[in-house]
């Protein structure tokens, strides 16, 4: 009920947002926070509950950005068809993946990286082919009005991904109270101990994965939608991966609440080391990746396993007063 | 037959690169052999030598050969520094964290590399670099011959460093059996970061034997480190005359495809056989188990 | 209810388990003893679908189940628990159970409920919240027969659920185990080294050795036999012992 409750006032607080904030850029940092928060809701499920360590969640993002831009660039399709295929094209592709994958036993190091190795071919077939575009990428007309999933004005965008981030967060919430979350946390902790209990190891895997194929789909749509432009190395290539992990270990894995954190603590920070070191290429992930190390050194539960052991020391201390 | 005079050096060709790609993989298969955590770093820090290569010629007029003496001992130093003062602290129990802080690693180093020297190609010149050797059916660039000669030579004296001297046996022993190594007075801790260290300074002499005829940009690490990841999974997890055998093979395919599909779809060949490996080759794959 | 015929399986050169036939009636407490390497584990294993025989049939409830995956085999009713315990580390001792409860229960509400009712019963009530790792060893085990009893199984495989145990601890996880079967009406088959619990709990008892069933029967009849004395202690110790009187 608490994390229900949380969600609702999430909402509450983030809906009057674009009236009271004055500044697009504000506005615009926050699309992009909720943006990466999506992302981060994506991987979250089958790396944070599921346990499995994607290192190429653009394969799927790249798939569901791609689906959006060449439905309306090469087929001239409405928008909102190419954003309603986009999961299932981002669901289907995590399924190959994931069936393969799960099939053959692969866990650990081995599932990163042919994760990865999945991205890059999926980078370098995008790169090749014709209908995507080749390397110089695919170009979405420019006709902003609803229909078009296309926003003159940021707030648009704002609320369709903060309504797509609730959405997130809800299913997160129902995984956390299914018998699907229950047996793919269970996968996570003993995958030998869960299916000796009757848990279908396989099939849980399979999926969590394609759920979150699917998420990231959505998420590459938005991304289509937003910058009117797709190519090979924004789609698949190693950034979009790294963000989609990072989101959720820094705010916290497995946690409903982790990636919106995560993004929120790491778009701040990249801001800020914009501000001090001024915008050059590379920095921002530079930080990034230090970033991953510290935290994986000193707060391996993310901000989330923080915040708890903050409160039980504070409950602790009042206990004790 | 008309086909001989492009495949033959392309195939000589695809022989030399393939001993720069087993020398990475020698690294790479060393440090999963003993750690058991595939180092996502391994590329970024093969990046780092040769940028170090690059400067030291620029800067001191160092010749790449002579380089030999200092970036490899110097990549040992970082290597056992890494391992000793970041990743081993950073599993909390749990290998996964360590594909975490390594991936991390990879990702700090590479942007801070474009950040300082932006994505421009360098190469070195030297007059030697076009000289060839007459190989009888093939001329081959002098420098790819120096590097395949030079990549057999370590990988023999690694393959003897580790039969024939005290470090190697404590090496095979916590591969084999860490619990077992640390009951008999093994340092584990110290034999973790030697590996790491061996494994680093192979990428050292590979950045020294690659600069005569190779450019270096910030992201060159990842060519070489997803080609060393199926080399080592082609030739078996911690396999030493895998890495070798698996580098020449994959070095002779990759110049092949180059040859008959071209430069981009060349490319997916070697992705193509590193995930059907992954897949299909069980042994050393599923061997691993928590 | 599980009937085993002819079940071998060897790694390698090494035979583990050689043309082993066993019966466990439905409703009866049963043991599997033998030396460390007798090939227990492996046995349970195999029953379990863990590892697939590479001759043999097993059958359980007149189905023939050799091969199939463990998840189908314990959703037919049939569980086993770990020897080195398996606990789902991050998670609670009520989220432990609730995994097992999940198989006959879709509802979370009502998996948690069964979870509660099951952890009452093996002396975990008072450590519902409590992560599963911080448990002590005995904690473990119980915790290690709750999920598979939450599972509602017709049959449950223990696998030294009392190793490690102090004498109290086991006296308590015997009257656990056999109240199982009394009130639940579960068939039980059980891997022991602890022979004080072998002799007051089980009806019949499967001696292994190398990966053979050299006898069966009674506890007391088992006891008595001078292939078991061997096995366990030894070639010759069967007639050294009665030489030596009780020395």
């Amino acid at each position: 009920m608490r994390t229900l409750a949380g969600i609702a006032l999430f909402g509450l607080v983030m809906l009057p947002l674009p009236a009271l904030l004055a500044s697009q850029v504000w506005l615009n940092f926050l699309v992009m926070t909720l943006f990466f928060a999506l992302l981060g809701i994506a991987w979250n499920v089958v790396g944070g509950y599921g346990g499995q360590f994607s290192f190429g969640h653009a394969a799927f993002f790249g798939t569901g950005a791609y689906c959006a831009a060449v439905l309306q660039a090469q087929l001239g399709l409405a928008a909102w068809l190419g954003f309603a295929l986009a999961p299932v094209a981002g669901g289907a592709v995590a399924g190959v993946v994931g069936f393969l994958s799960f099939r053959y036993g692969l866990r650990g190091s081995y599932f990163a990286l042919v994760t990865l190795a999945f991205a890059e071919v999926l980078r370098i077939l995008a790169n090749s082919a014709g209908f995507t575009g080749g390397g110089s990428g695919l170009l979405i007309k420019l006709a902003p009005g609803a229909a078009n999933l296309q926003f003159a004005d940021r707030s648009g965008f704002y609320y369709l991904v903060l309504a797509l981030v609730i959405a997130g967060l809800l299913l997160s919430l129902w995984i956390e109270r299914s018998r699907f979350g229950s047996y793919l946390v269970a996968v996570r902790e003993n995958e030998d101990a869960a299916r000796a209990l009757g848990v279908d190891a396989f099939a849980i895997k399979l999926r969590a994965i394609v759920l979150s194929g699917a998420i990231a789909g959505v998420a590459g749509a938005v991304y289509a939608q937003m910058f009117l432009y797709v190519d090979p190395g924004l789609a698949f290539g190693p950034t979009m991966s790294v963000e989609a992990l990072l989101v959720p270990i820094v705010g916290g894995m497995g946690t409903v609440f982790g990636p919106v954190l995560g993004s929120l603590a790491l778009h701040l920070l990249s801001e800020a080391g914009r501000s001090v070191l001024g915008q050059a290429p590379g920095l921002n992930l530079a930080l990034y990746g230090v970033l991953l190390v510290i935290m994986v050194l000193f707060l391996p539960d993310g901000l989330v396993g923080l915040l708890r052991r903050v409160r039980r020391r504070f409950l602790r201390g009042r206990a004790d007063a | 037959m008309s086909q001989l005079p492009i495949v033959v050096p392309s195939v000589l060709n695809g022989l030399t690169t393939g001993a720069i790609y087993a020398l990475v993989a020698l690294g790479l298969t060393l440090i999963y052999g003993v750690l058991h955590i595939i180092n996502f770093a391994h590329g970024s820090l093969l990046m780092l030598a040769m940028f170090g290569v690059f400067f030291l010629h620029k800067l001191a007029g160092l010749d790449p050969y002579l380089a030999l003496l200092v970036v490899p001992p110097a990549c040992f130093v970082a290597g056992y520094a890494l391992q000793r003062g970041v990743i081993a602290r950073a599993s909390h129990g749990k290998d996964h964290n360590i594909l975490l802080v390594t991936l991390g690693i990879a990702i700090a180093i590479e942007n801070v590399a474009i950040y300082f020297w932006r994505s421009d190609t360098r190469t070195l010149d030297l007059s030697y670099a076009f000289d060839t050797v007459n190989l009888g059916v093939a001329l081959v660039a002098l420098p790819r011959v120096v590097a395949f000669a030079g990549a057999l030579v370590v990988a023999g004296g690694l393959w003897l460093f580790m039969a024939r001297t005290d470090l190697g046996r404590a090496i095979r022993a916590v591969a084999k059996e860490r619990q077992g190594a640390r009951v008999v007075g093994i340092d584990v801790e110290h034999v973790f970061a030697m590996s790491f260290a061996i494994g680093t300074a192979c990428v050292g002499v590979a950045a020294c034997l690659l600069m005569p005829t190779f450019y270096v940009t910030p992201q060159v690490g990842h060519s070489f480190v997803l080609i060393a990841f199926t080399v080592v999974v082609l030739g078996g997890m911690g396999s030493f005359p895998g890495a070798l055998a698996g580098g020449l093979i994959i070095g002779v395919t990759e110049s092949l495809c180059g040859l008959f599909l071209g430069e981009s779809l060349g490319q997916i060949g070697i992705f193509a056989i590193f995930i059907a490996i992954l897949l299909l080759r069980p042994s050393g794959l599923l061997g691993h188990r928590a | 209810m599980l009937e085993a015929r002819g079940v071998s399986k060897s790694f390698g050169g090494l035979k583990a388990v050689v043309g082993v036939n066993m019966e466990v009636p439905a409703g009866s407490i049963r043991a599997v003893v033998g030396p460390n390497g007798a090939g227990k584990t492996t046995l349970f294993a195999l029953i379990s679908g863990f590892l697939t025989p590479d001759s043999g049939r097993i059958r359980f409830v007149g189905d023939d189940i050799t091969g199939q995956k463990p998840e189908r085999i314990c959703a037919r009713g049939l569980v086993r628990t770990f020897q080195i315990t398996q606990p789902f580390a991050g998670l609670t001792v009520r989220e432990n159970v609730a995994v097992g409860a999940h198989l006959r229960h879709e509802s979370r509400a009502s998996a948690l409920r069964h979870a509660q009712a099951i952890a009452a019963r093996v002396g975990l009530g008072d450590r519902l919240d409590q992560p599963a790792d911080q448990l002590t060893v005995a904690a473990r085990k119980r915790l290690e027969l709750a999920r598979a009893l939450a599972t509602d199984p017709k049959l449950l495989l223990l696998d030294e659920v009392m190793a490690g145990l102090n004498p109290t601890e086991v006296q308590e996880i015997v009257a656990i185990v056999r109240r199982i079967r009394d009130d639940l009406g579960v068939t039980v088959l059980l891997i022991e080294h602890v022979m004080q619990a072998v002799m007051s709990l089980a009806e019949h008892v499967l001696v292994l050795n190398q990966g053979t069933a050299i006898a069966e029967g009674t506890p007391a009849a088992i006891a008595a036999d001078p292939r078991v004395v061997e096995a366990y202690l030894g070639h010759g110790a069967a007639s050294r012992m009665t030489g030596a009187g009780d020395a």
